[in-house]
């Protein structure tokens, strides 16, 4: 076989980018290419570079602060870096066309999807007015959206978020072009909706021989869908070659790394601690239904976000909750914590109904049970050092430490998290996720709890911070005996480090089982669904496909 | 929808009402207006005889209860100082404000959108460094000071514009002119911060990919999203346009509701003081239903809320 010109080929590219404190290197003389037809996965955790060098291609990068410092990127021969405004109009769309991980926000909340969707015909001469519109209406058909005639008039926020990015696609495709860049666009997703997306960008590239750059942190993802993979670490490509090739036999440190970090069939934890204690928390019946506003003609609808769990957690054990969004698992965490009130049921800490507390119990309820939140950026006062955060705790229950103490007991817990006493002085934003998610375990740690809730806590963080957070609660768990609640949509990750695991859709419990018998045995197809979700290689889909 | 306009309209007319009363008593506080309407050496037995005729004889709360009765007939009392009735009076001249106030508000919006759009579409360039300073000069500059300051050059130095009063286009120009100096200041702010804000966003990415045009970019995919607090203090400004015109009105001898209402306090007019301050009043609420609908309109997150 000749070898014909690339589609696309990247050389040297070197980007900064340059801020108060000097400039950054987030691109480091990278150079890859991109064939017709095929799939391109960029492998790679946040911060990586992996997103600047795509962004690069489609001029997206925002100058200043960027800056393109060296190198070439050619579609058919053509540099596009130096592109002049026009011509990167038409090009940008027509030839090339991007896909990003949160297609709410990437789609403009005030016009119709049909309204953007026919701009692309219109800005690109391609049809105009009635056209446009039923090119539109095809368009959204193609991507597997019922009903278009009618949808094509809604506003992105009336979509889910699985039809909001094929509403995204569809406007990718729209002009056909023979390079689509895919940057996390399952991110966001639930794992069942996932699946269907990757498909069709597969079913796409079959139809249309579509060239795809898909960037990602996800392993399973990157298999399921790279004819070719490049791994990428610290602004430079570490790694690169045939998928099948890197993932069966990773040569750099840094991949095998990541390779690693994937949850293997660890040793099930379940019944080791469930002795014949007495639960500390019982939940019974809990229910909580939402009224949704009622609408000018229609009667006002309620939704029942949880309807009627139950389940127990005795000391030093773990209860996984897992399910997709909106199965109403953060829902109980917040009823637990009296964030919000429950509908109806009760939940007895210690034998005493939490709904039912009066303001004294509910203070000593919420010493002896904390929250870790899903994400470290938004729940931390940015203005407070890691020494306030840490601390505020026993400025409120002023009998747990004496002032005197507190510095002390700080650099302590830091320890405990695998953080340095010099943190303590620090502010947030100086922080990595990951480090921030430790600050957020020592700060529940302050009070000396029995139980801590976590909802969706690593779901933020990159694979292999999520699984050293999870060693981290384990060890902790271990060490300081703690109960844990943890709340998260990826049943694989908590295999080896919940006891029990409590399936939940819909706001109903699924099943509710030692770990060891949801993964061996699950009882009902919604478990199964969920434990077999994590896409499969590539090349042992093909395989498949010819048997 | 109808009903969103009903929840407001009953919310809003406690709030009048309550308006009605505390005007009622602060009115009575200017003084005895026998004082100003008679001559100066009329006698006590002449100024009881002048309260006795328009009731200001009868205890306060008395007096307050007869003004309620009048209202539900539509009767909203005479004008002392005119001899008619007081609402028609109010009404002849609210017009005449609408228009300065209109005309000022469309032209300063305009204004700001333009050059807030510009502004934000470079932030930190010579354009935005020109289009903030000039625009913080123009919100922070007292009204009645510029009003003074262009009296004295265009009309009294270079006498191309009428110093005060109505009747010819020539006249618009400077009650125009400075009444729009604030909203245009504050609004182009507004407008430059909103943007700056709505062109980082996620979707202003999407439009580049897709090859949408810069020009198109700001005016249209990111203008209609930055309105929003935009809206917001526009409908304030207007509401405070209205109202706010009494020194432009008093210093031009513009004929609107501000310089009737100063004229009323000072004549110690009870009846055209209620007036005109309720003919104000229902204008700020009408405003304020305008902006929600505005809102809805504009943002259909709002809208499928509220449906």
């Amino acid at each position: 076989m000749n070898t014909p010109q690339p589609l696309l080929t990247v050389e040297n590219l070197t980007v900064d980018f340059h801020a108060a404190s000097g400039a950054f290197r987030a691109v480091d003389d990278v150079t890859f290419h991109v064939d017709s037809g095929e799939t391109l996965v960029i492998l790679g955790e946040s911060g990586s570079g992996k997103s600047v060098s795509a962004s690069a291609v489609m001029g997206l990068i925002d100058t200043p602060p960027g800056e393109i410092v060296s190198g070439r990127i050619s579609y058919r021969g053509t540099d596009v870096t130096r592109m002049s405004e026009d011509k990167r109009l038409a090009f940008n769309g027509s030839k090339v066309a991007i896909i990003f991980q949160d297609p709410l926000s990437h789609l403009n909340p005030v016009y119709t999807v049909g309204w953007q969707l026919a701009e692309t015909y219109e800005v690109h001469g391609k049809a105009r007015g009635a056209e446009a519109r039923r090119l539109s209406i095809e368009a959204l058909r193609r991507v597997g959206i019922p009903d278009p005639e009618s949808r094509i008039d809604w506003y992105p926020h009336q979509f889910s978020g699985g039809q909001r990015q094929r509403i995204m696609i569809g406007m990718a495709i729209a002009l056909g072009p023979e390079l689509l860049i895919a940057d996390e666009p399952t991110t966001a997703l639930d794992v069942s909706v996932q699946a269907q997306i990757l498909d069709l960008l597969k079913e796409l590239q079959r139809e249309e021989g579509l060239a795809i750059v898909m960037i990602t942190h996800d392993l399973e993802v990157a298999a399921n869908m790279a004819d070719r993979v490049i791994v990428m670490n610290a602004g430079k490509i570490v790694e690169q070659g045939i998928a099948k090739d890197v993932f069966a036999d990773p040569q750099h440190a840094y991949t095998k790394r990541l390779m690693s970090a994937l949850p293997d069939e660890a040793d099930y934890r379940d019944g080791k601690s469930s002795g014949e204690s007495e639960p500390i928390l019982e939940v019974r019946d809990l229910s909580k239904t939402f009224l949704l506003s009622p609408g000018l003609l229609r009667p006002p609808k309620s939704l029942r976000a949880v309807d009627s769990v139950n389940f127990d957690l005795k000391a030093g054990e773990t209860l996984g909750i897992v399910g997709e969004s909106g199965s109403g698992k953060s829902t109980i965490a917040k009823m637990l914590l009296r964030l919000t009130d429950a509908t109806s049921g009760e939940a007895l800490f210690h034998g005493k109904d939490i709904f039912r507390m009066n303001p004294k119990e509910l203070m000593k309820f919420r010493r002896r049970v904390q929250m870790v939140f899903q994400d470290p950026f938004s729940s931390m006062n940015p203005r407070m050092s890691v020494f306030s955060i840490i601390s505020e705790p026993w400025s409120i229950h002023s009998d747990i430490l004496e002032k005197s103490r507190w510095r002390e007991r700080v650099i302590e817990l830091l320890g405990l998290v695998g953080l340095r006493a010099e943190h303590a002085d620090r502010f947030p934003h100086q922080f990595s996720g990951g480090q921030r998610q430790r600050i957020a375990i020592a700060r529940a740690l302050a009070c000396d709890p029995e139980l801590i809730i976590c909802d969706e806590a690593v779901s933020a963080l990159d694979v292999s911070i999520q699984m050293q957070i999870i060693d981290l609660l384990a060890d902790l768990r271990d060490r300081l005996g703690l109960a844990y609640i943890f709340i998260t949509h990826d049943l694989p990750i908590v295999r080896g480090f919940a006891d029990r695991i409590l399936v939940m859709q819909s706001g109903q419990t699924v099943e509710l089982q030692r770990t060891e018998e949801i993964f061996r045995r699950p009882q009902r197809p919604y478990t199964q669904m969920l434990i077999n979700a994590s896409p499969r290689p590539k090349w042992e889909q093909s395989n498949a496909a010819h048997a | 929808m109808f009903k969103f306009v009903f929840r407001r309209s009953t919310q809003s007319i406690g709030a009048i009402i309550a308006l009605l009363v505390l005007v009622f008593f602060l009115a009575r506080l200017t003084g005895d207006p026998a004082y100003l309407y008679l001559p100066l050496d009329s006698t006590d037995a002449q100024r009881q005889a002048f309260n006795a005729l328009h009731g200001y004889d009868d205890p306060i709360y008395v007096q307050f209860f007869r003004y309620l009765g009048d209202l539900t007939q539509l009767d909203f009392g005479m004008a002392l100082s005119r001899n008619r009735p007081a609402m028609e009076v109010a009404l002849e001249a609210f017009p005449e404000t609408l228009k300065l106030a209109a005309i000022a508000m469309a032209l300063a919006l305009v204004a700001a959108l333009v050059v807030g759009s510009l502004a934000a579409a470079r932030p930190g360039g010579l354009f935005d460094r020109l289009a903030t300073t000039s625009s913080l000069a123009g919100a922070s500059a007292p009204d009645f000071w510029v009003a003074i300051v262009a009296i004295l050059i265009f009309a009294v130095s270079l006498g191309v514009l009428p110093t005060s009063g109505t009747g010819t286009a020539l006249h618009w120009v400077m009650p125009i002119g400075v009444l729009m100096l604030r909203p245009f200041g504050l609004l182009t702010q507004v407008v430059r911060g909103s943007m700056v804000g709505v062109l980082s966003q996620p979707y202003i990415k999407t439009a580049r990919a897709k090859g949408v045009g810069r020009r198109r970019i700001i005016f249209v995919h990111a203008l209609r999203n930055a309105l929003l607090p935009v809206i917001t203090v526009a409908g304030d400004l207007t509401a405070s346009l209205v109202n706010g015109a009494v020194v432009v009105e008093t210093i031009f001898g513009w004929p609107g509701i501000g310089k009737l209402m100063i004229d009323a306090i000072v004549q110690r007019d009870f009846a055209l003081i209620q007036s005109t301050i309720l003919i104000t009043a229902i204008a700020i609420f009408l405003m304020n239903i305008l902006i929600d609908l505005i809102y809805a309109a504009v943002d259909p997150r709002i809208r499928h809320q509220q449906a």
